[in-house]
């Protein structure tokens, strides 16, 4: 569904990424793991057009997107939640979810709607209240919501678990496995490396810009250097 | 019965700042950007209506509507050209641009129009065929409201309740307040956030046109730097009543108008901008964000 081909990014002088490659299959959860500055966002940034690379490609359901402004991306199927979830803290809940589907045709807003509460019951609950006035993990929450407005094939999901409480990483965690089961294809860039190889069907792990290693979810779990570098010893 | 006249004085005064200040505080909201050639973009639309009315002969409305179109393209033309090659530079390199732009729309409308003060035809004529004047007459004419004054009134209300409709009902009223709070994550959506931009620029100019004609009907006189002044009344309504909030600007407008026309009245008519800044200086001193503005706390 996805496929990255040799990608370098730099940040002014700096060589972000290093010739990244990496692909996405149909119905997968693929996970990007390493720690803090390794590259994981400036890999998602650049599959959604924030960021360019000079070299390489990434195709998308067989279609080169890498000159594909990012608000073009969403109405071809991939949608992001960004890392921080940027959801609109002035605007009500149900605005947020609106604003998901921006792209999509105002018939599909209501199933889609009713699509989200089901699986966010907690959503509907606040339909109306100010998105701000959310606890960290009811945003996170949204955020995944307003991203599957736009029905998407692939969601991109970036550190869904930062600042939450273990408690609410294991209910985003169950809310991604319900995704899967229902045939989403998601691709999560994850500091937690224990919890997203524990979902993934596969896994590549980044360092200082490069793809170090890859292999099934439980193969990186049982890898010794993994196992050492990210799921402490 | 004088202060009665005087209240709404302020309020009619006050609602066409209002409509001045809701241009400044969307472009702001959405830009973040202080557009210093908004108050020049009124003379234009006052020119526009002049010409069409006197030169043409053409009917009033038409003359607003030539004002509106004209404006519209104005101020999607100077954001296309002026403002968006510098979206990422310093917010103080898009300020002063902003002046630059506002001196050539003056130095421009003195070359093409000339820089003598011209006798604006007033949308309605202060006096009717009889020689009454055009104006509603309370108490047996003790008090007298003209209808230039009562439109202005009528206007800015419209003007208000539309643009509260518009960006809480509509989806793309919706899609402008959300590139306002966060463009990236506005762009995530799929929203065009350049496009948003220029429609902003769009209906604010449009605003500033209407407001123009409605100013230049009231004090019928008309020269380049006829915009000037009250677009910095009106930016400091904008702040008054939290700048980037649309019924701040509306609320701000209005006491900015009443607080002008009593200083007038009972102050002194040469300290009346000095007493309305520094009524402005003690409310942000008390509300630094303004009446209705939020305080956000810059984060690190």
């Amino acid at each position: 569904m996805l496929k990255v081909e040799n990608i370098n990014v730099y940040y002014g002088a700096i060589h972000a990424i290093k010739g990244v490659s990496f692909e996405v299959n149909d119905g997968e959860i693929v996970t990007l793991i390493g720690a803090n500055g390794a590259g994981k966002s400036t890999t998602l940034q650049t599959i959604s057009g924030l960021l360019h690379s000079p070299t390489g490609s990434i195709t998308f359901q067989g279609e080169n997107i890498a000159s594909v402004p990012a608000p073009k991306l969403v109405s071809k199927g991939l949608a992001q939640v960004p890392e921080g979830r940027r959801i609109f803290l002035n605007m009500t809940v149900e605005e947020n979810l609106e604003m998901g589907a921006y792209t999509r045709p105002s018939s599909e807003v209501e199933p889609h709607l009713a699509r989200v509460y089901d699986l966010f019951p907690r959503m509907k609950e606040r339909r109306r209240q100010v998105a701000g006035t959310l606890s960290g993990g009811e945003q996170q929450m949204l955020a995944m919501g307003r991203a599957l407005m736009s029905d998407p094939k692939l969601i991109m999901l970036d550190e869904p678990s930062m600042g939450l409480a273990p408690i609410l990483v294991e209910q985003i965690f169950d809310i991604i496995k319900e995704l899967h089961k229902v045939g989403t294809t998601i691709l999560l860039v994850e500091q937690n490396a224990q919890m997203a190889l524990s979902v993934a069907d596969r896994g590549y792990v980044l360092e200082t810009g490069k793809i170090v290693s890859s292999g099934t979810g439980s193969e990186l779990l049982n890898d010794e250097s993994v196992k050492k570098a990210y799921l402490g010893g | 019965m004088s202060f009665l006249n005087n209240v709404i004085t302020g309020v009619s005064l006050g609602s066409i700042y209002a409509i001045i200040a809701l241009g400044y505080t969307m472009v702001y909201g959405i830009a973040k950007m202080l557009n210093f050639a908004h108050g020049d973009v009124i003379m234009v639309g006052a020119f526009m209506c002049f010409f069409a009315m006197g030169s043409f002969g053409l009917p009033p409305l038409v003359g607003v509507l030539l004002a509106v179109v004209v404006c519209t393209v104005l101020g999607m033309v100077i954001e296309r050209l002026a403002y968006k090659p510098l979206r990422q530079a310093p917010s103080l390199a898009v300020l002063i641009t902003a002046i630059g732009v506002s001196y050539l729309l003056q130095n421009g409308a003195q070359i093409l129009w000339g820089a003598a003060t011209k006798t604006f035809t007033p949308i309605i004529s202060p006096t009717n065929a009889a020689g009454e004047p055009n104006a509603l007459q309370l108490f047996g004419g003790q008090l007298s409201i003209s209808y230039v004054a009562l439109l202005s009134i009528v206007v800015c209300l419209v003007v208000m309740v539309s643009l509260t409709l518009f960006t809480g009902r509509t989806k793309l009223g919706k899609a402008m307040r959300a590139c306002s709070e966060d463009k990236g994550a506005a762009q995530l959506m799929g929203i065009n956030v350049d496009s948003t931009i220029s429609m902003t620029f769009a209906i604010g100019s449009a605003l500033a046109a209407v407001a123009g004609v409605l100013m230049c009907s009231a004090y019928p006189i008309l020269s380049p730097t006829t915009g000037s002044l009250p677009g910095i009344r009106a930016f400091t309504a904008a702040v008054f009543g939290g700048i980037g909030s649309i019924p701040g600007a509306f609320l701000g407008g209005i006491l900015l108008g009443i607080i002008e026309t009593f200083a007038k009245a009972y102050i002194s008519t040469d300290l009346s901008d000095a007493v309305v800044f520094a009524v402005l200086i003690i409310v942000l001193l008390v509300k630094p964000a303004g009446l209705l503005g939020k305080y956000v706390p810059e984060k690190v």
